[in-house]
């Protein structure tokens, strides 16, 4: 799967959105996307791609744009 | 660069007193000015006052302040209703009325990055095998939150493979809890609760089973105030000590911190003293003058936060007493003001002067 069907699946999972309706400007309070859900889906993320996120880059992940930024650190590409 | 940016951007507890004085004071005379335009209540409670929000203090102690009760009676809130992305809701554990806090996305934000920033400081900046001694069920309501509920979610962002130890009932999952911290045994994991909570449903309820746990490289945090284990005679020297002989627990930190202003949390360091974080202040007031006191001299609590855009919270008197130790000086080594807190203000004394500035505000308000 590609990186970016990997993050829409994420998000698409944890926030409970339909993957369709996921785009970058997608962000921190809109819909579902509370301090709640925040927690699944950092957890999600990092199910998805195997890998264990700062607690900085935790709290900047705001939106589905930043998630991506944030991703490549981890030498996550999209 | 702006107060604000400057405040997020130098490391927690490094800014000399004068000097984080200075910005959150030109931070502040915004947050009065924006209140007071998006604020009807927190207007009329200035008109009253006959305080014009135009006029360009040059002292923290000149900020006009509210008493915290307020937010139980009114509502106080800076945004449309259409902006609030959650609204938190305190324990009112003496009366039955609950503050309500109104968020929107910014304040939501600057809250968790604040908290980040003091959080990071203490534990570094890699999550944590986090127990969390709560039920989940704390954190299941979406639109509303409890202050219990916002502070767990709130430093749960710091940990991971979270473990809510305890059931609805608040028992504790004596074998999973056992499991866990035997699991990660050669990493540190974070420990967060309910000062009352951990001491009732972990370390008695272990202590009486007679069972032990390594937990002596755990960090723990905890807050919610020390009411209920002092009329048990249990003070913060017993609980660090208690936690250390049964768990040997070393690393433990208390927090001072209340719903109306999330985020901008007074932390305890190693020499047992509250400090104050970047984006934050104390003073200490006397409750018949109201004028500020002294390092060493014992009077009510108010808090300054530049976090609250969404509701006018950034100047609090708070119920609590407490008093300043040093500033920029103590021997842990962070900058800012130190203090401790002792206790609530004697419900006889809120009563007791008519004239108190509490209660000109509160009729004012009303």
């Amino acid at each position: 799967m590609e990186n970016l069907e990997k993050l829409k699946k994420a998000f698409s999972e944890s926030l409970e959105i339909p993957p369709e309706d996921i785009n970058d400007a997608l962000s921190y309070g809109n819909k579902s996307w509370d301090s709640v859900a925040h927690l699944a889906l950092v957890a999600s993320v990092e199910t998805e791609f195997d890998i264990m996120l700062a607690s900085d880059d935790v709290i900047d992940m705001s939106s589905f744009l930043k998630a991506k930024e944030i991703l490549g650190k981890y030498g996550i590409s999209f | 660069m702006s107060a604000i940016e400057q405040l997020f951007s130098l490391p927690e507890y490094s800014i000399d007193n004068d000097k984080k004085r200075k910005l959150l004071l030109s931070e502040l005379n915004v947050l009065t000015k924006f209140h007071y335009s998006n604020c009807l209540q927190y207007k009329n409670i200035l008109n009253n006052l006959n305080i014009n929000p135009e006029t360009e203090l040059d002292n923290i102690e000149a900020v006009p302040y509210l008493p915290v009760r307020l937010f139980k009676t009114q509502k106080m809130q800076s945004i449309p209703d259409s902006e609030v992305l959650k609204v938190l809701i305190s324990s009112g554990t003496s009366d039955q009325q609950v503050s309500r806090i109104a968020l929107n996305r910014d304040t939501s934000l600057l809250q968790v990055k604040a908290l980040a920033s003091i959080i990071t400081s203490y534990i570094g900046n890699k999550r944590l095998p986090m127990i969390i001694i709560d039920t989940d069920a704390t954190i299941r309501n979406k639109s509303s939150m409890s202050a219990r509920g916002a502070g767990l979610v709130g430093l749960s962002n710091f940990g991971r493979n979270h473990f809510f130890a305890l059931d609805e009932n608040m028992n504790l999952k004596v074998d999973e809890f056992i499991d866990f911290v035997e699991k990660y045994k050669s990493e540190p994991i974070l420990i967060f609760g309910f000062t009352f909570m951990i001491w009732q449903y972990l370390y008695k309820k272990l202590k009486h089973l007679n069972k032990k746990a390594d937990l002596s490289s755990a960090i723990l945090i905890h807050s919610g105030g020390w009411k209920k284990l002092l009329d048990q005679a249990v003070s913060n020297e017993i609980f660090k000590s208690e936690l250390y002989d049964h768990f040997r627990l070393k690393k433990i930190y208390n927090f001072y911190g209340m719903v109306e202003q999330v985020g901008s949390i007074f932390m305890e360091c190693e020499e047992g003293f509250l400090h104050t974080p970047n984006f934050a202040e104390v003073l200490i007031r006397d409750y018949v003058s109201w004028q500020t006191l002294s390092a060493g001299e014992n009077g009510v609590i108010q808090t300054l936060s530049i976090l609250p855009r969404s509701y006018p919270g950034h100047s609090l008197l708070t119920e609590d007493m407490g008093t300043i130790i040093g500033i920029d000086n103590c021997r842990c080594g962070r900058k800012g003001t130190y203090f401790t807190v002792s206790g609530r203000v004697p419900k006889a004394e809120l009563r007791g002067c008519s004239d108190t500035h509490a209660e000109t505000v509160l009729s004012a308000g009303s």
